[in-house]
C-alpha cells in the first residue's frame, strides 16, 4: 500500500472517529443529560414573544457592560419568579437586551421584563426571619412577632420552618476608620417589646421620623403577617410602594422579611460601590473576608450620616436599614456608628462575605447607583403555528434545494456526483449534529434566519467539491493520469478552497460580531457550516478520490466516471518512453503514429 | 448537453476556443459602468423602499383565517388606526398580512384582538411585531459597519494571499459592482429592503469573493512564471485563465443559486414574504450578478491594474516585439489570433520544435 493510499485511509478513519465521537456524546447527552437529538428552536420558529430593549440611563452616562448584566440579571429573576420556564435573556452590544419568551406569555409578564429597578434605602421598622405568612395570629402589645412555625396556619401557604440564620449573619456597616465590632450582635431578632401595632397609633402625615414605630399600623402587620417570602414572586419584581409611606418586602434570598419605614435616600445618591478584602484595622492583613466599600456623594453623605446619627441610637432590628432593589431587600445591615462622613463598608458581619457575594452586592449596588430605564425597540409575537409553517417550508426548502443539487451533480459528474451526494450527506450529518450539540452546550438557537444560512450552504459547500473536481479534469486534460492528476488538482485545489473558506469564515465571524438580531444567526450557521465543509474536504472528498482512484471503474476512466480521458479531449496520452496512448486500448510509439500519419495523408 | 458542455470545457481548456473577454474588456468596463450610474442614480433618486424594521411601525400575521378577506382586517383598522392606511395581503397561500405604521402599545394589542375577532380566529393565531424607529435605524447602522471591517479584513487577507494588492483592489471593485447592482435592482423594483435582505447583501460579498477567488488563482497559476516565457503576454494568459475557468463557474454558480432558487420558490408559493424569501431574493441577484462580474469585471479589470506595473509592462513589450519580428513560437487560430494555450502531447511538432539555427533557413 502506497503512503498515499495509507494517508487517505487515515483520513477516512479520522473523519469516522470525529463524527461517531460526535453523535456518542450527543447521545450521552440526551441519555443522560438534558440534551436533546433535535436543536433548539429560535422563538422565530418555535413561536413566542421577544422584546428587544435599550437600556438608557437618565443622565445620558454612559452604560457599563456591569450594569447591563445587573439589568439582566434583575429581568431573569423576575422572569423565573413569574413562572415562565426557558425564557432567553441576552445581551447584543453594549446596551441592548434582548428578552425572547416562549408562548403567548401574559401582558403582565411583558410589563414586569420592562419595568425599571430602582435601589431606595429605607430604615427597618420591623424584621422577622419566618419568611412564610403568619396567618390570622392575633398580636398583642408587647408580643414577639417571630412565631413558632406550628403557630403558621394559613392553609394555602405552607410556610416552610427554615433555619433561622444565625445572628451572625447579620451584616454590618461602618465607617471606613471604625474598628471591627467587637459586641455580638443580639441573638434572636425580634421585634422591639418597645412598640406595637396598636389601632390608634395610625402614622398621621405629621410623622416624621422614618424609623418611628408608628409607620407599623394594623394594616401594614396584615401585610406583613401575610407575606409569604418563600414565593419568589414576592421577591423579585415586586412594588417598591409609595416612597413616602411604609413598605413590607422580602429579603432577596426569601429569608427575612422586614417592615420598613419610608424612603430616605435613593440609588441615585451612591457614587460607587466596590468589593475589597477586609483587612484587620491593627494589622492592615486580609482577614480572608470581603467587603462593600460604599462611597456616597455629597448630598447622599450628609443624609446618611443623619440616617445613622438616628439609627445609632435605636436597638433590634431598628438599628438595620434595608437597600431595597427591585422590591426585596438586598441587604440589611446595622449601623454601628454615628459618623460615615460619605464613607461606608458593608462587612458580612461573621463569617463576613465571600468574594462572589460582595461582588455581587456591589454590583447591585452599582447598579442602583445608575438606574437604567429600558425602552422598548422591537415587540414581537410569533405565533406557534406561524413558526411552525416557517419550519416546515424551510426543511422543505433545503430538502428540495439538495434534491436540485444532488441531480445536476449526477448530470455534470456522472458517478462522481456519487462523491458529491456522499460528501454533502457526511457534511449535512456532521452539521446537525454540531448545532445539536451546541444547542445542548450552549444554549444555541436555531432560528428561520439560520436554517437559511443552512440552505444557501448547501451550494457554497458543493463549490468546493466543483472547484476540486474541474481542477481533476484540467490535469486530466493536459495529459496526467488519474492518480497523479488527483494529486496535482488537490495541491491546487486545496488552496483555492482554503483561501475561499477562509473568507467565508472571515464574513460570518464579522457580520456575527458586529450585527444584531437576525444577521446573527445566518452567520452562525454559514460559519459553521464552511468550517464542516474544510473538514469534509479533508477528510472524506480528497481521501475518496485517492482511493477510488485505484478502482478499474474510475482509474480506466469508465465513460460514466465522470473522469473519462477521451471525454475530456484527451484522445493522445503520453505513455513515457516514446509511447502514446490514443485510445483505450491501442498504444503506439510516436514513430508508428507518424507512419500511421504519412499512410493518412497519402 | 453534458457531452457538449464538457467538449466546450476541453477547447477552453485548451485554448482551441476563446472568448477574448480581457482584450474587449473596455466594452464590458462601460456596460457595467453604466450599470453602475444606472444604479447610483435610482439609488439616489428613487431611493430604497425600507421596510417596518427599519422604519418603525406594526405588522400582523393572522395564520388561517376562517376566511381570507383583505378587507376585513382593513375594515378593523379603519375604525382602530384612522390615521394610518393599512398594507393588507394574503401572504403565502392562505395568511394575512398587514402593514401600518407605528401605533402605540396598547393599540397593538387591541389590535391583535380585534383582528383575531374579525377573521374568527383564537389570539393564539395573530402573530405581530412592533418595531421602534430607532432600532431600525441600529439594525441599519450596525450592519454598515460590518460591511466596512468586512472590507478592510478582505483587502488584507487577499493582498497577502495572491501577494499584488491590485488583485485585491480588483476583486474588491467586482465586489462593490454586485453590490451596487443588487441594491440598484432592489431600488428599480421597489422590493423592500428588510434585515433579512440586508443578511443577503452581506452573503453576497461573501459569495462574489468565493468566485472571484477561484478565478484569480488560475491566473495566477497561468502567470506564475510569466518572465521567463516570452510567448504570450499577461493580459493573453489572464484571459485563458477565465476561459478555463469559465465551465467552473457556470458549475459553482448554478450549484450556489439552486438552493437559493429552491428557497425562493417554496417561500413564494407557500410561505409569503419573510426572513427566507428575503435573503434568498438578495442572494438570487447577487449571485448572478456575481458570477458576471468575476468574469467579466474582476479579471479585466486586474489585467487593466497590472498593465500598469513596470515589469508586466516591458513583459509584454518585449513579447509583442518578438511577435513582430516573427521570431516568436506562437501557433496562430484560422482567423489569425494568437492561440493561447498549453500544446497538447501528441500534437507533436516534430523537428520544428527544435530550436532555430542561426543563418538557416
Amino acid at each position: 500500500m502506497s503512503k498515499v493510499t495509507q494517508g487517505a485511509r487515515r483520513a477516512l478513519v479520522w473523519l469516522i472517529v470525529i463524527v461517531t465521537g460526535l453523535y456518542a456524546t450527543l447521545a450521552g447527552g440526551v441519555l443522560w443529560g438534558d440534551a436533546t437529538v433535535t436543536p433548539g428552536l429560535a422563538l422565530d420558529l418555535a413561536g413566542g414573544r421577544q422584546l428587544i430593549m435599550e437600556a438608557v440611563t437618565e443622565g445620558g452616562e454612559v452604560v457599563t457592560p456591569e450594569d447591563l448584566e445587573q439589568a439582566v440579571a434583575i429581568i431573569r429573576q423576575r422572569v423565573d419568579a413569574s413562572g415562565v420556564a426557558e425564557a432567553e435573556i441576552s445581551t447584543q452590544g453594549s446596551t441592548i437586551i434582548v428578552v425572547g419568551l416562549p408562548g403567548n406569555p401574559s401582558e403582565d409578564t411583558i410589563n414586569l421584563v420592562r419595568q425599571s429597578a430602582q435601589l431606595q434605602f429605607r430604615p427597618v421598622i420591623a424584621a422577622s426571619q419566618n419568611p412564610g405568612p403568619f396567618g390570622d395570629v392575633p398580636l398583642e402589645p408587647g408580643i414577639d412577632v417571630t412565631p413558632t412555625p406550628d403557630a403558621a396556619t394559613s392553609p394555602d401557604a405552607t410556610p416552610t420552618p427554615q433555619a433561622s440564620p444565625t445572628a451572625t449573619e447579620r451584616s454590618y456597616v461602618r465607617g471606613a476608620v471604625d474598628p471591627e465590632p467587637t459586641s455580638a450582635p443580639d441573638a434572636e431578632p425580634t421585634l422591639d417589646p418597645g412598640f406595637s401595632p396598636l389601632e390608634q397609633l395610625q402614622p398621621e402625615p405629621g410623622v416624621t421620623d422614618p424609623s418611628s414605630p408608628l409607620w407599623f399600623t394594623d394594616e401594614i402587620y396584615d401585610e406583613f403577617a401575610a407575606l409569604d417570602c418563600t414565593d419568589p414572586a414576592n421577591r423579585a419584581g415586586a412594588p417598591m410602594g409609595d416612597p413616602q409611606l411604609a413598605l413590607v418586602a422580602c429579603s432577596q434570598t426569601g429569608s427575612e422579611k422586614y417592615v420598613l419605614g419610608p424612603v430616605e435616600l435613593t440609588g441615585g445618591e451612591i457614587d460607587t460601590a466596590t468589593s475589597t478584602a477586609e483587612l484587620r484595622p491593627q494589622t492592615g492583613t486580609p482577614t480572608g473576608a470581603f467587603v462593600v466599600d460604599i462611597k456616597f456623594t455629597s448630598e447622599g453623605a450628609r443624609i446618611f450620616d443623619q440616617i445613622a446619627g438616628r439609627l445609632y441610637e435605636l436597638t433590634g432590628d431598628r438599628n438595620r436599614f434595608a437597600m431595597v432593589l427591585d422590591g426585596s431587600v438586598i441587604s440589611a445591615p446595622s449601623v454601628n456608628n454615628r459618623q460615615y462622613g460619605g464613607q461606608a463598608q458593608i462587612s458580612g458581619g461573621n463569617p463576613g462575605f465571600s468574594q462572589e457575594s460582595a461582588e455581587l452586592l456591589a454590583n447591585q449596588l452599582q447598579f442602583g447607583a445608575l438606574p437604567l430605564t429600558l425602552e422598548v425597540q422591537a415587540n414581537e409575537l410569533v405565533s406557534a403555528s406561524l413558526g411552525e409553517d416557517s419550519l416546515k417550508n424551510g426543511l422543505l426548502a433545503g430538502a428540495l434545494g439538495l434534491l436540485l443539487v444532488f441531480l445536476y451533480s449526477l448530470i455534470q459528474y456522472r458517478a462522481l456526483g456519487f462523491v458529491t451526494i456522499a460528501s454533502l450527506l457526511i457534511a449535512g450529518a456532521t452539521t446537525f449534529s454540531l448545532i445539536s450539540l451546541l444547542s445542548w452546550g450552549m444554549g444555541y438557537r436555531l432560528s428561520l434566519a439560520g436554517v437559511a444560512g443552512l440552505i444557501v450552504a448547501i451550494g457554497i459547500t458543493t463549490d468546493s467539491f466543483i472547484v476540486y473536481f474541474e481542477r481533476i479534469r484540467d490535469e486530466l486534460r493536459e495529459g496526467r493520469s488519474l492518480v497523479s492528476a488527483i494529486d496535482h488538482a488537490w495541491r491546487r485545489a486545496r488552496r483555492t478552497i482554503l483561501a475561499s473558506d477562509l473568507i467565508s469564515l472571515l464574513a460570518a465571524a464579522t457580520l456575527y460580531l458586529l450585527a444584531v438580531g437576525g444577521v446573527k444567526g445566518f452567520a452562525f450557521t454559514l460559519g459553521l457550516v464552511t468550517f464542516v465543509d474544510v473538514l469534509v474536504v479533508f477528510l472524506f472528498t480528497h481521501p475518496t478520490m485517492v482511493l477510488l482512484a485505484k478502482t478499474k471503474f474510475f482509474g480506466n476512466g469508465h465513460k460514466l466516471s465522470g473522469l473519462d480521458p477521451t471525454q475530456l479531449g484527451r484522445e493522445a496520452m503520453y505513455k513515457g518512453r516514446g509511447r502514446v496512448k490514443t485510445g483505450p486500448t491501442s498504444t503506439l510509439t510516436l514513430a508508428e503514429r507518424k507512419a500511421a500519419a504519412a499512410k493518412g495523408e497519402q | 448537453m453534458r457531452m457538449n458542455l464538457a467538449v466546450w470545457g476541453n477547447k477552453l481548456h485548451s485554448g482551441e476556443k476563446t472568448y477574448p473577454v480581457v482584450a474587449q474588456r473596455k466594452r464590458w468596463f462601460a456596460a457595467s459602468a453604466l450599470l453602475m450610474a444606472l444604479c447610483l442614480g435610482l439609488l439616489l433618486f428613487k431611493g430604497l423602499t425600507p421596510g417596518i424594521d427599519f422604519t418603525g411601525g406594526t405588522a400582523y400575521r393572522v395564520s388561517a383565517p376562517a376566511e381570507v378577506n383583505i378587507g376585513i382586517a382593513e375594515d378593523v383598522f379603519s375604525t382602530l388606526a384612522p390615521e394610518s392606511t393599512p398594507t393588507v395581503v394574503v401572504a403565502g397561500e392562505t395568511d394575512i398580512s398587514v402593514r401600518l405604521g407605528e401605533l402605540p402599545e396598547e393599540r397593538v394589542i387591541e389590535g391583535r384582538t380585534a383582528l383575531a375577532e374579525a377573521y374568527g380566529v383564537t389570539e393564539e393565531n395573530v402573530s405581530f411585531s412592533q418595531i421602534g424607529p430607532t432600532w431600525g435605524a441600529e439594525i441599519g447602522a450596525k450592519a454598515i459597519q460590518a460591511l466596512v471591517i468586512f472590507l478592510l479584513l478582505v483587502a488584507a487577507v487577499l493582498s497577502v494571499y495572491f501577494r499584488a494588492w491590485r488583485m485585491a483592489a480588483a476583486a474588491l471593485a467586482a465586489l462593490a459592482h454586485d453590490l451596487i447592482f443588487t441594491i440598484g435592482i432592489y431600488a428599480l423594483v421597489g422590493f423592500e429592503v428588510t434585515p433579512a435582505a440586508v443578511i443577503g447583501f452581506l452573503t453576497i460579498l461573501g459569495y462574489s469573493l468565493y468566485d472571484t477567488v477561484v478565478v484569480f488563482d488560475k491566473v495566477k497559476e497561468n502567470t506564475e512564471n510569466l518572465t521567463t516565457q516570452f510567448r504570450y503576454t499577461y493580459a493573453e494568459l489572464a484571459n485563458l485563465a477565465i476561459n478555463q475557468t469559465l465551465v467552473r463557474s457556470i458549475n459553482t454558480s448554478v450549484v450556489a443559486l439552486l438552493p437559493v432558487t429552491a428557497i425562493l420558490f417554496i417561500g413564494s408559493m407557500l410561505l409569503g414574504a419573510g426572513t427566507l424569501t428575503d435573503i434568498a431574493l438578495a442572494l438570487f441577484l447577487g449571485m448572478l450578478v456575481g458570477t458576471y462580474s468575476s468574469v467579466f469585471v474582476a479579471t479585466p479589470l486586474e489585467v487593466a491594474f497590472r498593465g500598469n506595473e513596470t515589469r508586466i509592462k516591458e513583459h509584454t513589450a518585449k513579447v509583442l516585439a518578438l511577435r513582430e519580428s516573427g521570431e516568436s513560437d506562437v501557433v496562430l487560430t484560422d482567423d489569425g489570433q494568437v492561440r493561447v494555450g498549453a500544446l497538447a502531447p501528441g500534437g507533436h511538432r516534430g523537428t520544428r520544435a527544435q530550436p532555430k539555427r542561426k543563418g538557416r533557413k
